[in-house]
């Protein structure tokens, strides 16, 4: 899995991730979030379009990063879960705390 | 036939090649030429264990005046195809369909094609193509086809002919009765082919195969499954398919159980920087090892895998669980921020069912660890590679025949060879398609004598062992025939001897050897044209040879064979295999010089009269043996090419 992280205009950090998001690969999802909230950038959204599966270590990596945007004072915001992760998200009802949004663009229109 | 004769001249001829033989090894090698001398001592210690296995064959002769009991049983009638034209196929499929006894015929196609299915309907007989199930799989040719028609028809008897074997109405009536007997599961016929004339210059009808050697083989309960004109036992075959499915599993779980251990040792090693993961590691590590001493300590495969499989789903359970606890945490802290107060934070709920579904093999954590990955698949015992996990027809060989009848032999099951001919079919018309089958019999027959030894299988009488064991040796013998090529020229061209005197001692000992085993044959013959057959056994001694090494090739390193389907229709004039016959006519053209060339050095006073002589009339049989190579390579098919149209010509 590889993600890479692009800050917009209007300072949102968006980390495209693809692959797999499991046991293996979640550590890297909860550095990355760290490393940008660290360096200034509280607000993200994970593009989510080209990961094509994610398990429980996965979620936790994503609740982890969630965690760590809000108490930074941000938020972290899905976008473009592909079917199986949104069924994992649906499946915990994690889908209605971290919203998905159709597109990154999506994300901070509020 | 004489029984008493044909014993007493096959003891005869095993003590005189015996006493030959280790006369040849003990006083006659000719030690200051080992180059050629040993070589020829060998080749002749193989022929007589060769002489050996075919008296052992012929004690035992059984002639069987037919079945007992009437015939009883439902019958599919299986005709296989793949690529045989449309006509030739309806052709047997009406004579199928003709079978006295009642029963269903199906037409296996496995060429797939709308016509022959067309043709099928309109004829009224069943079509079976295979099922979605092959598609990307390992088809396994002709055993594969027929593994197929297995699972979707449900006769108790199959009878099995290839698409070209015309079948008598009586076929089912004189050989069904045999199965009475609930340990018989073969029932073969002979293979005649209608479209052979007398000359019969391609060696086509095997008529000592056919009759004294299945008959032999018969008495050993070990008569050879054929490929066609046959009867098996659905229950016997779908037995074997069981048993070969539990074994191959069997040996899977305990093949990879132990590498699994190596693995995630390895596995463990290289998650050292990820605690999450190298626990889970660890933990299943655990669980494999404690499998393996189960395996070890007599435990079934059974238990030890479902034992496994629960435990592993307990790990990636509690694995989930964990994860989950995690969030709960993480959820908790987050609702503790004094800003954004979140009113959906409290919705995280993951109940039993939910906790399950993140923990089932496809979506768990345990996944994302190659070595854990595989062990799931090892405990999932439905041969992912295969289109069904029961293979009945042994898929271990290209002649799917012998090595089934292999494993119903071991498996405590009976044949029957019914010396009847109940079925006419056509045989190859031109060298190059003869040739090629013959190549497919021997590579098929050396991978089953490499892949499932009969000298060590488990299940098989020392008599079938035998049995099944002269039969591969007799496909060894291209080595000793070059042997036999060579030795006669270098002596008359240089006057090497591989014996150390052409004495009176050698023809008391060779003369009384090589006449009774010559006589052997003859009274084993009863009068047959057995001729052919042993022209050919030395003039295809390329075709044995690249058999040799293409099978082991293939077995050892997995190379293909170069499968071929024996065309059954020439189609125009067949050019000359000049690729598969130059060494023949290389060996011919050096015969004849070499045979020159002795004389010449006779009439020059270089070399010894007798030693030509007898090397001479050697190379003179060399000779009359290779002739049927041109002549069976120029030779044009049958002048009575209408037989098919009127098989019946007994």
């Amino acid at each position: 899995m590889n993600i890479t992280t692009t800050i917009r205009e209007d300072g949102v950090a968006v980390l495209a991730a693809d692959g797999r998001i499991n046991l293996v690969t979640a550590p890297t999802v909860r550095r990355e979030v760290q490393r940008v909230v660290d360096e200034g950038h509280a607000r993200l959204t994970l593009d989510l379009s080209a990961v094509e599966f994610i398990d429980s270590s996965g979620l936790g990596a994503l609740v982890s990063g969630l965690k760590t945007a809000r108490t930074a004072g941000g938020d972290l915001r899905l976008a473009a879960a592909s079917e199986q992760v949104a069924s994992v998200l649906r499946l915990t009802n994690l889908d209605r705390i971290l919203r998905v949004y159709p597109a990154t663009d999506d994300a901070y229109r509020d | 036939m004489n029984r008493g004769l044909l014993r007493l001249v096959c003891v005869l001829a095993v003590l005189a090649g015996l006493d030959y033989v280790a006369w040849r090894w003990l006083a006659s090698v000719n030690w200051s030429a080992w180059w050629i001398a040993v070589p020829l001592v060998i080749a002749e210690t193989y022929s007589l264990i060769d002489t050996v296995f075919f008296a052992v064959t012929m004690w035992r002769v059984k002639v069987r005046t037919g079945p007992d009991a009437p015939p009883a049983g439902t019958v599919d009638v299986f005709i296989t195809t793949y690529d045989e034209p449309v006509d030739l196929v309806l052709t047997t499929a009406r004579a199928a369909k003709a079978i006295r006894y009642p029963h269903s015929t199906w037409i296996l196609d496995d060429g797939d094609r709308p016509g022959m299915r067309a043709a099928a309907q309109r004829e009224g007989v069943g079509y079976v193509t295979r099922s979605d199930d092959w598609v990307d799989k390992p088809r396994h040719a002709k055993a594969g086809n027929l593994n197929n028609a297995l699972f979707q028809t449900d006769g108790e008897f199959l009878l099995i002919l290839d698409a070209d074997q015309i079948a008598e109405p009586q076929i089912l009536d004189s050989t069904l009765g045999y199965f009475a007997d609930p340990k018989v599961a073969l029932v073969q016929t002979p293979q005649f082919f209608s479209n052979v004339d007398e000359a019969d210059p391609l060696g086509n009808q095997a008529p000592l195969f056919y009759g004294p050697i299945q008959q032999g083989k018969d008495g050993w309960n070990a008569a050879f499954f054929c490929g066609s004109n046959a009867v098996l036992r659905r229950d016997a075959l779908m037995e074997l398919g069981i048993v070969g499915y539990v074994r191959d599993v069997e040996q899977t779980v305990r093949l990879s159980l132990r590498s699994a251990d190596r693995m995630l040792a390895k596995a463990e090693r290289s998650a050292r920087s990820d605690p999450d993961a190298a626990r889970l590691i660890s933990e299943v590590r655990g669980h494999v090892e404690d499998a393996n001493a189960r395996l070890r300590a007599g435990e079934s495969v059974g238990e030890v895998t479902y034992r496994l499989q629960k435990q592993v789903d307990e790990v990636s359970r509690s694995a989930v669980r964990s994860d989950v606890a995690a969030m709960a945490e993480d959820l908790r802290a987050i609702a503790a921020l004094p800003v954004q107060a979140d009113s959906e934070l409290g919705a995280f709920v993951v109940d039993e069912a939910a906790l399950d579904r993140l923990a089932e093999r496809d979506w768990s954590p345990l996944g994302a660890i190659d070595s854990v990955q595989r062990i799931a698949d090892t405990l999932a015992v439905d041969r992912p590679g295969q289109a069904q996990p029961v293979m009945p027809m042994a898929t271990i060989s290209v002649t799917e025949d012998m090595a089934t009848a292999m494993q119903l032999h071991a498996g405590g099951w009976r044949s029957v060879y019914h010396h009847e001919i109940l079925a006419w079919g056509l045989a190859p018309e031109d060298l190059g398609t003869m040739l090629g089958q013959r190549l497919r019999w021997a590579q098929g027959t050396l991978q089953v004598m490499l892949k499932d030894n009969p000298l060590v299988k488990r299940g098989l009488t020392a008599g079938q062992r035998l049995m099944y064991f002269a039969t591969m040796w007799s496909y060894l013998s291209g080595f000793a025939s070059v042997v036999y090529l060579a030795a006669p020229v270098i002596y008359l061209l240089t006057g090497i001897m591989p014996v150390t005197a052409w004495s009176v001692e050698f023809f008391a000992r060779f003369l009384p050897y090589f006449i009774l085993s010559q006589l052997m044959f003859l009274v084993a013959a009863r009068g047959l044209k057995t001729w052919r057959g042993q022209q050919y056994a030395l003039a295809l001694f390329p075709l044995w040879i690249r058999a040799c090494w293409t099978a082991a090739a293939n077995v050892w390193f997995g190379r293909k064979l170069g499968f071929v389907v024996t065309p059954k229709e020439r189609s125009g004039r067949a050019p000359i295999p000049w690729r598969q016959i130059w060494p023949q006519l290389t060996a011919m053209a050096v015969l004849v010089i070499a045979a020159v060339v002795g004389v010449l050095r006779v009439i020059a006073g270089t070399a010894d009269g007798l030693g030509t002589l007898v090397n001479t009339v050697w190379v003179i049989y060399d000779l009359v043996v290779l002739a049927v190579i041109p002549r069976a390579a120029l030779y044009r098919g049958p002048a009575a090419h209408a037989a098919r149209k009127e098989p019946r010509l007994r």
